[in-house]
């Protein structure tokens, strides 16, 4: 089986098609939902299309992301500090759907809170959300009854990583139900550490290129516009994560409490990476 | 109709799973390492060269076979059931731990690895791992939780004599799950050289099954020993369990031998009722973490929460896979029992037989004392000692209210 589109209109195959038109890539912004509360991840949320961002992910908290880097740990467990929950990320997502019908919402994150709802129910609900999209990190193609075939079926994309040590042997497996975009992770590691020579970023784009045609998203250790740029010249999209969840945890007060800064700074720097990625690089 | 299993042996299947239970539910980073081990064990698992190497050292380095005992002065006070040993605290580094250390390093080797990481709660694994990175010159790192490592001052000093790396983790809850998350992060980034060297009988595929195989050797010697001492089966075999690695290795050589009953002793903490506890079958239920899918100390919404024992070994929120599934099926019957009946427990067996035990199986002992006086004097019961009370005597002092 090659990658399926999915039935219904897809926001996220739009949004690559128009992108594609523009003759740019797309900036992927992530940020873990109810970080560090719920309104103010809300309104990072809402702002984040005025920004420049053109796909949303929203990071699911778990309190042990296992594939995760120091700044989304610590995003995730100031979310569950607060009381966030898998039912107010959904609510989050309801509540974004009500004012934007066109930008693509990923949920990214880990199984069990899924699996502790139930996965039949979880699908439901992101579907009637508006969820386009899920990143389940530790569901691998070998576990692919658990929650990717149900949430296929249910019109959802399944967006997988493949890494460096994805090879020519491994490829098929992972791209096997995998629709929407791949999301390339150009290290080595967990997020938001390392960062990748754009060379080698390209090679592999390239490799994947002989395989698939659906579009390719490049992330993990992507911090500044020119990094995001670079990217951008290769791939299809780069996401960026840590370094808004960092600036998000630069401008807490030492209560890890929100300030007045707290948004701007999130959606400062995702309109800096827009910008940069549209060429414009700030001097 | 119930349907009888012909065998309790045969699992995994071949995608890691116990039932429903076990699996490989970890990155994509993750997959080409795990399958690379599966591949690597499964050619070891084979390999004459591979066996004689294991016997060598746990023979000769370990210490193999352990003893089984006659506990003659606790069988006479409890006035029940005749009580055995199975003496794995006097292996080399005081438990059963080695067994799988051994095993595991001997793979690693195989494979060509030049780097080690473990992850440990208590420091038993930790010491256990660099103790065959000492013996095998091979670089090693441990991953421990902050408070742990406050915890347990002398079994850090240790790991750092025998040339260990000991990282502190202070992600999360510091606590053992997240030392295990932390090894994983170190792997997924290090994969050329690294192999990871887990502590129980759990994680992805082919971990609960690699760690239950090197452990087998405790119920296979026992099953000799006892042969030779009674000429029979045993009638019961109880042991304590935090990942269960040292129960699964008891019982498993036994599980298709239907006259053989089997108690696995999880902690109750201060009670399971009070929520302080450990006990992941008595009171959590299934979900997916550190690779699979088994009984897990969860709140409403999935996340994971910690587990708390007066037993440092004992307090990790999850149960080997393979437990959750002898548990559904009914063939081991677990039962949980709190700090204070162990605490009981490790005086009494420090007292009648001159052996100082862990407060992880003084669980499993605190169990014995509970059932052996109602079994009859024939009744052949076998509990294993896994590992000696050395470490615990400060946390017992404490407990107790006296200062060292």
């Amino acid at each position: 089986m090659s990658a399926g589109s999915t039935t219904r209109s897809s926001r996220v195959d739009a949004r690559f098609a128009a992108l594609k038109r523009e003759g740019r890539a797309g900036l992927v912004t992530f940020i873990t939902a109810g970080d560090p509360d719920l309104e103010t991840s809300w309104e990072i949320i809402r702002g984040l299309p005025d920004a420049g961002a053109d796909i949303i992910e929203i990071g699911m908290p778990f309190s042990d992301p296992m594939a995760d880097g120091p700044a989304i740990q610590a995003a995730s467990q100031r979310a569950l500090n607060n009381g966030m929950t898998l039912a107010k990320t959904l609510d989050l997502v309801r509540r974004f759907r009500q004012q934007d019908q066109e930008t693509p919402l990923i949920l990214m994150g880990y199984y069990n809170p899924i699996y502790s709802m139930g996965p039949q129910r979880f699908i439901q609900q992101a579907v009637a959300a508006g969820v386009d999209g899920l990143i389940i990190v530790d569901l691998p193609p070998e576990e692919d009854e658990e929650l990717c075939e149900p949430a296929v079926d249910a019109g959802l994309h399944w967006i997988r990583l493949a890494t460096p040590t994805t090879d020519g042997e491994r490829l098929p497996r992972v791209l096997e139900n995998t629709s929407g975009f791949l999301y390339y992770v150009s290290v080595l590691g967990i997020t938001g550490t390392r960062s990748a020579l754009t060379e080698q970023v390209a090679e592999a784009v390239q490799r994947f290129r002989q395989h698939t045609t659906i579009p390719i998203a490049v992330g993990f250790g992507i911090k500044t516009p020119e990094q995001a740029a670079a990217i951008g010249k290769v791939a299809d999209a780069a996401v960026v994560g840590s370094a808004i969840v960092g600036r998000i945890a630069d401008s807490l007060d030492e209560a890890d409490k929100a300030t007045g800064e707290t948004v701007p700074a999130a959606l400062d720097l995702v309109r800096a990476l827009s910008a940069g990625m549209r060429g414009r690089v700030p001097a | 109709m119930t349907k009888t299993l012909n065998t309790f042996r045969s699992g995994p299947d071949e995608s890691g799973h116990f039932g429903n239970f076990g699996g490989r539910f970890v990155a994509e980073t993750l997959m080409p390492l795990i399958l690379e081990v599966e591949q690597a064990y499964n050619e070891a698992k084979v390999s004459p060269d591979f066996k004689r190497d294991f016997d060598y050292f746990a023979r000769h380095y370990v210490g193999r076979p352990s003893p089984l005992y006659f506990a003659e002065r606790l069988t006479e006070e409890l006035g029940g059931a005749k009580i055995y040993f199975k003496r794995d605290e006097l292996n080399h580094t005081g438990a059963h731990k080695i067994n799988n250390t051994l095993g595991q390093i001997l793979l690693a080797r195989r494979m060509g690895k030049t780097r080690i990481i473990a992850e440990t709660g208590a420091g038993q694994h930790g010491v256990a791992t660099a103790t065959v990175c000492a013996r095998f010159g091979l670089p090693c790192v441990v991953y421990m939780g902050a408070t742990d490592i406050e915890r347990q001052k002398p079994n850090v000093f240790r790991m750092k004599l025998l040339g260990a790396e000991v990282v502190p983790v202070t992600s999360g809850t510091g606590t053992l799950k997240d030392a295990m998350n932390d090894a994983l992060r170190d792997w997924v980034a290090n994969v050329e050289d690294t192999f990871y060297i887990i502590g129980t009988a759990a994680g992805p595929h082919p971990y609960p099954a690699m760690v239950r195989d090197f452990q087998c050797v405790i119920g296979e010697e026992a099953r000799e020993q006892l042969q030779a001492a009674e000429g029979r089966l045993p009638d019961t075999l109880v042991a304590a369990i935090g990942g269960g690695s040292n129960a699964i290795g008891l019982f498993h050589p036994f599980l298709d031998e239907p006259t053989v009953q089997m108690i696995g002793v999880e902690a109750a903490g201060h009670g399971v009722s009070s929520g302080e506890h450990a006990a992941s079958l008595s009171g959590g239920r299934p979900g997916v973490l550190h690779g699979n899918r088994t009984y897990l100390l969860q709140d409403d919404d999935g996340q994971i929460k910690d587990a708390y024992s007066i037993s440092a070994g004992l307090d990790y929120p999850g149960i080997g896979p393979e437990h959750s599934w002898l548990h559904e099926t009914g063939r081991v019957n677990y039962v949980a029992v709190t700090d204070d009946e162990a605490l009981e427990a490790f005086k009494l067996c420090t007292r009648l037989e001159g052996i100082i035990p862990a407060l992880e199986p003084a669980h499993a002992l605190a169990h014995v004392i509970k059932i052996a006086p109602d079994l009859p004097k024939d009744h052949l019961l076998v509990m294993n000692l896994c590992g000696r009370g050395d470490k615990d005597v400060f946390a017992v002092a404490e407990r107790l209210g006296v200062s060292l």
